[in-house]
Order: C-alpha cells, then sequence, then structure tokens
C-alpha cells in the first residue's frame, strides 16, 4: 500500500581519515521523518548527499522512488539573482512541466509561507543569512517533490523561522510526504525515529 | 531543450548582471592584439598574424573558462543543477552556451576588427572571424572539462590552463590553418570542414566528460 | 573453461586487494628487473656492436635501439592509464588508482626520453634537432599530457579525491589522443616539406629489426617492474595506518 520513498540497505562510506558510517539500514514511508543525529564530522552531511545521490556510497545502496528536495550546507541560491529568479530556475529545473503562471503561484506561496514574501524581488546578495535560509527552504518547498532531504535546516533561522519551518514539515508529512533531516538539535516534534551516527 | 533554454537563460542573466565582468574575454583578446601589433614591427608577423590570433583567442577562452563553475559551485547551485536537470545533458550544453556567447562569441565578432590591428589582409579577415565562430564553441566545451574538474580544487586559471591546452591542438591547428590557407590564397573548407567535424563531436562527447568531472568534485 | 573464468574472477577481485599485490607482488620486481635488464643488455650490444650500418645515415641511428621503445611505452603507458582510469571510476577499485599515480611518471619520463633521443637523432639527419613533425609533435602533447595528470594530483588536497579526478582526466585524454594525432599529421603534411617526413622512412632491414624487438621486450619487462616498485611504494604511503602495513614495518 504505502511504498517506500526511500530504501537505503547496509549503506557505508568511509573517506581517507575516517570510516563514517557503515552497516546503516533506512526504510522511509509517506508521513515518516527520520532525525539524523550525531556531533560535528560523524557523516551527517555525508549520509544526506549519498541519499540525494550526490556521492557514491563507498558500500551498500540507495533506492529512491520519488523526486526530492535537497537542502545542502549551501543555498543553491546566487548571489547575483533575486530570491524568485532563484527559485524560478529550481523548479523548472525538476519540473519543466509547470506552466509559468503556476510556477509564480508556487513560488510567492512559498515565500509566504516562510514570512519573506517581501523579498522576493531582492537579489540574494542584499539578504541576510537567515533570510537566505528562508529562501533555500521555499525552494523545497515550492517544489513539487515528496522527500525532504534537510541538512541543517535550522542554520541562521530564528525562533520564529524554526517555528515556521517545523510548521511546514508537520503539513508536508500530513500530505504524505517523507522527511530526512539531519541536524544536531531537535527539529520537529513528531520525528518518528532518530539515526545516531558517530556512536561506533 | 526545456533544460538547455532554462539553463541558457539563467546563466546569461547572471552574465548581464555582471556587466563588466563579462567583458574581460573580449578586452584580453582586444589587448593583447594591440601589444601584438605594438610589436609586430619587430616581429614581421605578416601571414602569421592569423595564427598569432588565434593563439590569443585560445589564451582568452582559457582564462575565461577557469570560472565556468566556481560561482555555482560554492553557492551550492551547482548541486541543485547535478541533481535536477533533466536531461542533465541539455543543462549542461546550456551552460557552455551560455558561457560561449560571452566569450568566444564576441571575440569572433570582434576579430575582424582586431585584424586591422595587426595588419591581416581584408580578404583573409572574413575567413578568421569564421574559424573563430567554428572553433571557440570547441575550446568553450573542451574547456568546460577542466573547469570541472578543477572547481573546488582552489587553484585556478595555471591548473586549467594546464589541463586543457594540450586537448586544444587540434582546434587550433586547423583553425589557424584555414586562417593562414585563405592568406596564402587557397581554399580553407577542408579545414573549415574539420573544425565543424570537431565541433559536432565535442557537443556530442564533452558533455559526458564535464557531467562526470562535477559529479567527481561533488566528493571533495 | 569455468575454471579460467572462476581464476580471472578471482585474480580480478584479488587485484583490488593493496595488501594481497603487496604480497604477492614481491618476487614480480626483481624478477622483472632481472630478466628485462638481461634483455636490455642483449639487445642493446647486438644492436649497438653488430647490427649493420645503415647506408644512408651511418651508426647515428643506433640511437634507434633506445628511441623507438621509449617512444611506443610513452604512448603504451597512457593507454594503460586510461584503462585504469576507467576500472577505477566504475568499480572504484583502488588499486587502478594507485597503478595511475605509480605509472605517471614513469610515462612522462619515457616521454621525455623520446623526445630527447628523438632530438639527439635529428640533429646528424635532419639537420636540426626539433622539427613540427606530426610524431614529434604529438609526443610533446603527450609530455603536456602527462604534466595535468600529476599537476592535478596534487592539486586536489584528499587522495581519494584525486584519484577520481584524475581518473577522468585520463579517459579524456585517452579519448583525445587520435583526434591530436591526426591532426597534427594533416597539419604537418600540408605545411611541412616531405623531404624529412619520418613516417615515409625505408622499412627496416631484419637484422636492424631483430635486436629492436628484443631490447623493446626488455624495456617493457623493466619498466613493468619499475611500475610494479613504485606502485608497491604507493600502497605502503597509502595504506600506512592499516595493521598489516604496520606489522610489515616492524618485522623489517
Amino acid at each position: 500500500m504505502n511504498e517506500p520513498l526511500l530504501r537505503a540497505a547496509s549503506l557505508g562510506h568511509e573517506t581517507d581519515d575516517a570510516r563514517l558510517f557503515h552497516g546503516l539500514d533506512l526504510v522511509l514511508r509517506g508521513g515518516e521523518m527520520v532525525e539524523v543525529r550525531g556531533a560535528n564530522a560523524t557523516g551527517k552531511s555525508t549520509l544526506l548527499r549519498c541519499l540525494a545521490g550526490l556521492i557514491r556510497p563507498g558500500s551498500g545502496t540507495v533506492d529512491v522512488g520519488v523526486e526530492i528536495a535537497y537542502l545542502g550546507h549551501r543555498s543553491g541560491l546566487s548571489e547575483t539573482l533575486t530570491a524568485r529568479e532563484n527559485l524560478r530556475w529550481r523548479l523548472s529545473l525538476c519540473s519543466g512541466r509547470l506552466d509559468g503562471n503556476e510556477a509564480t503561484a508556487r513560488i510567492d506561496e512559498a515565500l509566504v509561507r516562510l514570512g519573506i514574501g517581501h523579498a522576493g524581488g531582492r537579489a540574494v546578495a542584499s539578504l541576510s543569512a537567515g533570510q537566505r535560509r528562508r529562501v533555500a527552504l521555499a525552494a523545497v518547498l515550492a517544489s513539487p517533490a515528496r522527500l525532504w532531504l534537510l541538512d541543517e535546516p535550522l542554520t541562521a533561522l530564528d525562533d520564529a523561522g524554526a517555528a515556521l519551518l517545523t510548521a511546514e514539515i508537520e503539513r508536508h508529512l500530513r500530505n504524505g510526504g517523507g522527511v530526512v533531516a539531519a541536524t544536531h538539535r531537535p527539529l520537529g516534534p513528531r520525528a518518528m525515529r532518530t539515526v545516531q551516527l558517530g556512536t561506533t | 531543450m526545456n533544460a538547455f533554454l532554462t539553463q541558457l537563460r539563467r546563466d546569461l542573466a547572471i552574465s548581464f548582471r555582471h556587466g563588466a565582468e563579462a567583458m574581460n574575454p573580449i578586452a584580453f583578446f582586444a589587448l593583447a592584439a594591440f601589444l601584438l601589433g605594438l610589436g609586430q614591427s619587430t616581429l614581421r608577423l605578416d601571414e602569421a598574424a592569423a595564427g598569432a590570433l588565434w593563439v590569443l583567442a585560445l589564451f582568452a577562452n582559457v582564462l575565461a573558462v577557469e570560472g565556468l563553475f566556481g560561482r555555482d559551485r560554492e553557492d551550492g547551485s551547482l548541486e541543485q543543477l547535478l541533481l535536477h536537470a533533466k536531461p542533465l545533458f541539455a543543462a549542461l550544453l546550456g551552460k557552455v552556451a551560455a558561457h560561449w556567447m560571452m566569450s568566444g562569441l564576441p571575440i569572433a565578432a570582434l576579430s575582424p576588427f582586431v585584424a586591422l590591428l595587426v595588419d591581416v589582409p581584408p580578404d583573409g579577415m572574413l575567413v578568421l572571424a569564421l574559424t573563430l565562430l567554428l572553433g571557440t564553441p570547441t575550446l568553450a566545451l573542451v574547456g568546460a572539462i577542466g573547469a570541472a574538474l578543477v572547481a573546488g580544487t582552489g587553484r585556478g586559471g595555471l591548473l586549467v590552463a594546464l589541463l586543457v591546452m594540450p586537448l586544444y591542438v587540434p582546434t587550433l591547428l586547423f583553425g589557424a590553418g584555414a586562417a593562414m590557407t585563405a592568406l596564402a590564397g587557397g581554399d580553407p573548407s577542408a579545414e573549415l570542414l574539420w573544425l565543424a567535424a570537431l565541433l559536432a563531436a565535442s557537443i556530442t562527447l564533452a558533455p559526458f566528460g564535464v557531467d562526470a568531472a562535477l559529479r567527481v568534485g561533488q566528493e571533495y | 573453461m569455468g575454471k579460467a573464468m572462476e581464476w580471472l574472477r578471482r585474480t580480478f577481485h584479488r587485484m583490488g586487494s593493496p595488501r594481497w599485490f603487496f604480497a604477492g607482488s614481491r618476487g614480480w620486481v626483481l624478477g622483472l628487473y632481472l630478466v628485462g635488464a638481461a634483455l636490455i643488455v642483449v639487445g642493446s650490444v647486438w644492436g649497438l656492436g653488430f647490427a649493420p650500418t645503415d647506408r644512408l645515415q651511418g651508426d647515428s641511428y643506433r640511437i634507434l635501439y633506445v628511441h623507438v621503445p621509449a617512444a611506443h611505452l610513452a604512448e603504451a603507458v597512457y593507454v594503460a592509464i586510461a584503462i585504469a582510469g576507467v576500472v577505477h571510476l566504475v568499480w572504484r577499485m583502488k588499486m587502478a588508482d594507485l597503478a595511475i599515480a605509480a605509472a605517471a611518471p614513469v610515462g612522462m619520463t619515457l616521454t621525455a626520453a623520446a623526445l630527447a633521443t628523438g632530438y639527439i637523432w635529428g640533429i646528424p639527419t635532419w639537420g636540426t634537432g626539433w622539427v613540427w613533425d606530426a610524431r614529434t609533435t604529438s609526443m610533446l602533447v603527450l609530455l603536456f599530457l602527462y604534466f595535468g595528470l600529476i599537476a592535478l594530483r596534487q592539486a586536489v588536497p584528499r587522495p581519494e579525491r584525486a584519484a577520481l579526478a584524475v581518473s577522468v582526466l585520463a579517459i579524456v585524454g585517452v579519448v583525445n589522443i587520435p583526434v591530436i594525432k591526426y591532426s597534427v599529421d594533416w597539419f604537418t603534411t600540408l605545411h611541412q616539406p616531405a623531404s624529412i617526413r619520418l613516417g615515409e622512412r625505408p622499412s627496416i632491414d631484419p637484422s636492424m629489426l631483430w635486436p629492436l624487438a628484443v631490447n623493446a621486450l626488455g624495456y617493457y619487462l623493466f619498466l613493468v617492474g619499475v611500475v610494479v616498485a613504485a606502485l608497491r611504494a604507493k600502497i605502503i604511503e597509502r595504506e600506512s595506518k592499516a595493521d598489516w602495513v604496520r606489522s610489515w614495518v616492524q618485522a623489517r
């Protein structure tokens, strides 16, 4: 019935100087959220990048059946373009099918939901760190992806921003989406599971 | 086609907003040609001037292509492109096309005027412009592979130059060869056809190299 | 047949293990050195002392016994590097990368040797050391391709990441080599007087060819020995944190 959005089996990765994780199994279905916890340099980001398909895991397999949205350390926004132009580009990358009006509507809605509806026309270079983070999150919101991979989404967000994000994650889960978030402080009220890294 | 145009439009918008920076390749080309013209009285360039201009265009391209992925990599747009562009092949072509429109294309368009500086005879100018028009996209495509490999290492221009200039040899030979043949009164169509063949081959193959290099770059 | 396949599969798998290779390759280096050196001595003495003098070039042609093997190997090593690059990218086999790291300086040195001996040979034969001939130009480009491989490896800070980038570059390079050769060939036919075309040299007499073949084989074996020795050094360097390397060092 509820097909998994993500299935990772015996995932392992090591770098030149450290073995980050190994034998990690993870299945995520619609409506579920996993928090990846762990101190710095325990491989949270690497795990997320493996799940996203940006890097090839040293061992094991990742099977993602749906479209994903990935929020990395870097915003994915060009400083030169306005917030709206950036989101426009991001949206047309993942779904060329959307027509112009629908895309604009989605983008504006996402910006408003994250409390930065007023900043859509400003160049990203002129935005504060917190505002940029919100724009980057708006790109995730606006995308049609069912699976969100969020790497430290709380970085640079104030309390109000964190609350908005939590609410949006809740909404996404209610709509049958899935979330994997790497974070070192608890994120949402309903993290179904946590994966702890760096304990070996 | 969609991915191609999306990417082309985005990158052109960024380039235009950087205004002065986008002028750098052309400015470099004109300036270097001016210096070449200054030295010409002692160098006696004549027919060789076309070859010399080709080398300058090649340098301008190397300098310009180096930064092709740097900014996108730093701000994270590159990861998003790799994750979402469908097909990535088309988006990468769009990216290189935008880059070429801001470097190779103006250089080719400007070359007849620059050729005046180094006393290239008038009938050679158009052929020179044509060879640059056919050859610079190949340089941009091959250069993009080098830029993709070096993006993220923190090393810049010289390394890219070292990696890609050997691969520029065929384009340079046919490009400069066509211009020189035309100047000597011959028929350059064979060389021009070779340039076109190189371009066709690099349009089909280079994006795979860029793709592989960028993915490797995600791992550091 | 099945047995052979099984053996191949197992060997391929084992080759992927630095430890296995290190343990197994110990005897090879000495063997390759000895056989290679013996063949080089035989080939060189035969070629330099007993092969007939060339009617046109006199004794100067005898540099061919060094030049030709070096030039052949220089290209063969690059192709081998590119194949290792494919293996490394597809299977992420660490040994393939270590092999590239070990072979690249060897290939570069051979290319330089081929260019240098060609230059020396050119002086009496062509009247000048350097000509923009198709082969010399391609060789020079090959030298730059080797420079690139080595420079890129040093530019990327972490060895395993550098390895991936170098593999991609090696493959890109090998795709380009035929195009470069062809374009240079085509260009020089047009723009060079035909009198000094190396390619149209009269075919070589068997009495001169045999020592060359012996010498070439000797060079191949000896240089494979050098690459294996370099590879063993790279293994120790890269695996320095592994337990087996520590116990090996302590045992010495």
